[in-house]
């Protein structure tokens, strides 16, 4: 059966929002965490501002609170509705793309949707601390990816879907990770100090990753280390090259579906992304400075999506 | 005296015998038990939505009377005889007014009541759509008022809905009570949707080839009526449209898809005419799909229901409908219309001005229970407010006597006590004329309510047609 335009659109972006909202509950424990540490001349207000910047969000908040505390960015970054990118408008926004779509949904994967919006409307600000709210996201995240894995047909429906999530994933982490840039950005001398490699953890430990990571490199946190890891080890679940490369997958699986004949510039620039990042090593990274590489990766991502939009949900008429 | 629909007197009617002895051995709390799943079943499913023109919460549930109200065999042939009458006359009225007019040339009906009617689309005249059929879903609403008494309150052309009600309220009662279905032989409903599309299908346009594409056009799932148009369009295997999902190019209609555009042969709309086509009708419509008419007035696409058949329902026309059986069919009506005084008739006029208090005043493009005043439920001031209404624009109302509904038996907090029911069933026009043996039961759930809106306390009941 051929699938509207508007259909694919909005599995695409359900896929993403939720990704989103896990994003945006990983970032604030990343900062509730950080700041637990007094480690700034600014004092702990620059651990939250970095983490606006890293969003994307800075004016935003300036304008609506002012105030850089936990409790404000609890509100902003966890419920205001205002802020597109809050947990609360994520799992809306998803939830209202899973209504318009609901007759390409599996009844497991709307349940799990529809559970987490409500579950998620009947909290209130204050309630939980940074880690409660964060396992909470990731949980009803985790049941509703879940459920797309466990009961969707693996037709092109299913393929925009994860092609939402690999895109928001690679995006996310790039925020995660430039957030530590931003963090660092005034204090230059704090790099390869206790506090630096402290400040490495909080980063794994929000990616749910820690534990993956001294799996895979032993003991030693160091900067390097743990950008490898979450650039470009192709084991690592959330990193960069694994994002790409399950996107490149999805794009893939589309043009074999739809034949050449329907356009796939998306998938020709995934390709082309992918084997630039094969071909990296994480010493030239940091040569080139790990923000310069981060803000080119999150713009070609942007791109890319831009391309999805155009090869598929144009309909071209 | 109120017609009961289960007890003549204390005897117990052909059609309820076996519910009576289920209704009698359910202890209260398995039937409260009971009651609460089934609303937990409805809310799950999302099936929140208001009836046609009655406005309110779209994510309201109505609520669901798990009481099913029930026709013989016998009393459903009857009606259904009815019921197709009415439909095939009201599509020969459309096909008629559209064309020649004849019925207006044999004084039958006034022609100011045809050809000055809002809902009267000159766009289209002279256009016969395929088989000749407008109407192609006809919701027709009855009420009962005695054993062989059925009066049809009014008929929908345009985009009767409710259907899903009528189908999800039998499947979460197979799901709740299967020992019901297994002793009782209720005919089916289920194949509705199949019968919907087939319908539909067969009223492709004539430069269509090979299976017809058929698509559901929503407004889109801010509309009340949204669960529905998911629903059906995922029963019927058909892919559900918003405007900007269609476009037109050439000769045809397109749906954007993600493999390119595709033709689609039949559009089943569930907005109104004004909508769908701002070239055509109101430009500030962001809904429709401009160009869409210039297509379908050249045989590039169907248009369910047929864009101006909306003429043959307003509640002016309505009172005409007998006469339409009359003249196209040469029938005599099956189904009798409630006396309805007109007030733009001087002896009407007169009439209904002296009893208020005692009738039913409705405007004429009124619909769910809004705009209306029920004379024996209203203060002397409400009686007299409305009367100032009608003053100002008196053939903007028509009035009829209030009727005694017949009541059914419904689950109450006391126990089961006698509500007031209407009945919409869905009549299928296409290639062949189709009823499902079944339709959506509204209850007023208020003691001694005769409004079943459920914008003001109705609820809905699964309805049975028991097999021979």
């Amino acid at each position: 059966m051929t699938m509207l335009s508007r259909t694919a659109s909005n599995l695409f972006w359900l896929g993403r929002h939720m990704e989103r909202a896990e994003t945006a509950s990983r970032l604030f424990e990343v900062g509730a965490r950080i700041t637990l540490l007094p480690n700034t001349a600014q004092g702990y207000q620059n651990e939250w501002e970095s983490l606006l910047r890293a969003t994307g969000a800075s004016d935003q908040y300036a304008r609506d609170y002012g105030d850089l505390t936990e409790e404000n960015m609890e509100k902003f970054m966890i419920f205001d509705r205002e802020n597109p990118s809050s947990v609360s408008s994520c799992i809306h926004n998803a939830r209202e793309s899973a209504r318009i779509v609901r007759t390409a949904l599996t009844s497991r994967v709307w349940d799990a949707l529809n559970v987490s919006w409500q579950e998620m409307r009947a909290m209130q600000p204050g309630q939980e601390d940074a880690a409660d709210l964060a396992d909470f996201v990731a949980r009803h995240a985790a049941t509703v990816h879940g459920a797309i894995d466990g009961t969707q047909l693996r037709n092109d429906g299913f393929h925009f879907m994860k092609l939402g999530y690999a895109l928001e994933r690679a995006d996310s982490t790039a925020r995660v990770l430039d957030v530590k840039y931003f963090v660092l950005l005034p204090r230059v001398e704090f790099i390869g100090s206790g506090l630096d490699s402290y400040q490495w953890q909080v980063i794994l430990r929000a990616l749910s990753a820690h534990r993956s990571f001294h799996w895979a490199y032993g003991d030693d946190v160091s900067a390097s280390r743990v950008a490898h890891f979450l650039i470009l080890n192709g084991e690592a679940p959330r990193s960069l090259i694994t994002s790409v490369h399950e996107a490149l997958w999805h794009l893939e699986a589309l043009l074999r579906r739809y034949g050449g004949d329907v356009p796939h510039t998306a998938r020709d620039r995934a390709q082309a992304l992918a084997d630039r990042m094969n071909a990296m090593d994480i010493d030239e990274i940091f040569e080139e400075g790990l923000h310069e590489f981060l803000t080119d990766f999150i713009r070609e991502i942007g791109q890319i999506a831009g391309f999805v939009q155009d090869d598929y949900f144009h309909g071209r008429g | 005296m109120y017609y009961n629909e289960m007890f003549d007197g204390e005897k117990v009617r052909e059609a309820y015998t076996s519910l009576s002895d289920w209704v009698d051995h359910m202890p209260s709390e398995i039937r409260q038990m009971k009651q609460a799943e089934a609303e937990a079943l409805f809310r799950r499913i999302g099936i929140t939505f208001a009836v046609y023109g009655e406005g309110g919460d779209p994510d309201r549930l109505i609520p669901f009377d798990m009481m099913p109200r029930v026709f013989t065999q016998r009393e459903w042939l009857r009606l259904e005889r009815g019921i197709k009458q009415r439909a095939k006359a009201l599509n020969a009225f459309l096909r008629d007014v559209y064309g020649r007019g004849e019925i207006v040339r044999a004084g039958r009906i006034p022609a100011r009541l045809v050809y000055q009617n809002e809902a009267y689309e000159k766009a289209v005249v002279g256009f016969v759509p395929p088989r000749g059929v407008y109407s192609h879903i006809i919701g027709i609403d009855l009420v009962r008022t005695g054993r062989d008494e059925f009066f049809v309150l009014e008929d929908n052309c345009r985009t009767p809905s409710g259907v899903s009600y009528m189908l999800e309220n039998r499947e979460i009662m197979m799901r709740m009570f299967p020992d019901l279905f297994r002793g009782n032989r209720i005919e089916p409903v289920d194949g509705y949707p199949d019968l919907l599309r087939r319908t539909l299908e067969s009223v492709a346009p004539a430069k269509c080839q090979g299976r017809p594409r058929v698509v559901i056009l929503t407004p889109g799932h801010f509309n009340s009526a949204y669960y529905e148009h998911s629903f059906l369009a995922n029963l019927m295997g058909v892919e559900l449209v918003e405007g900007a999902d269609l476009f037109v190019e050439g000769e045809f209609v397109y749906m954007r898809t993600t493999e390119g555009p595709k033709r689609v042969d039949v559009i089943y709309r569930r907005l109104d005419d004004a909508f769908i086509d701002p070239l055509c009708f109101r430009r500030d419509s962001m809904l429709g799909v401009p160009g869409l008419m210039d297509v379908y007035r050249s045989g590039g696409v169907s248009i369910c229901s047929a864009p101006g058949a909306g003429v043959a329902d307003d509640k002016a026309i309505y009172t005409f409908v007998p006469e339409m059986v009359r003249f196209y069919l040469g029938e005599e009506p099956i189904l009798k219309n409630v006396d309805t005084w007109t007030l733009w008739k001087q002896d009407d006029y007169k009439y209904v001005m002296d009893n208020l208090a005692d009738l039913v005043v409705k405007e004429v493009h009124g619909s769910g229970g809004y705009g209306m005043l029920v004379g024996p439920r209203s203060t002397k001031k409400q009686i007299e407010e409305f009367r100032k209404l009608i003053e100002k624009n008196p053939s903007n109302y028509i009035a009829q006597p209030t009727l005694s509904l017949s009541t059914c038996p419904t689950f109450v907090d006391e126990g089961i006590a006698p509500r007031h029911v209407d009945l919409r069933p869905f009549c299928l026009c296409g290639e062949r004329i189709e009823l499902v043996p079944g339709g959506l039961t509204r209850v007023a759930l208020k003691e001694g309510s005769l409004v079943v809106n459920s914008s003001q306390g109705g609820g809905v009941k699964d309805t049975w047609v028991l097999s021979e």
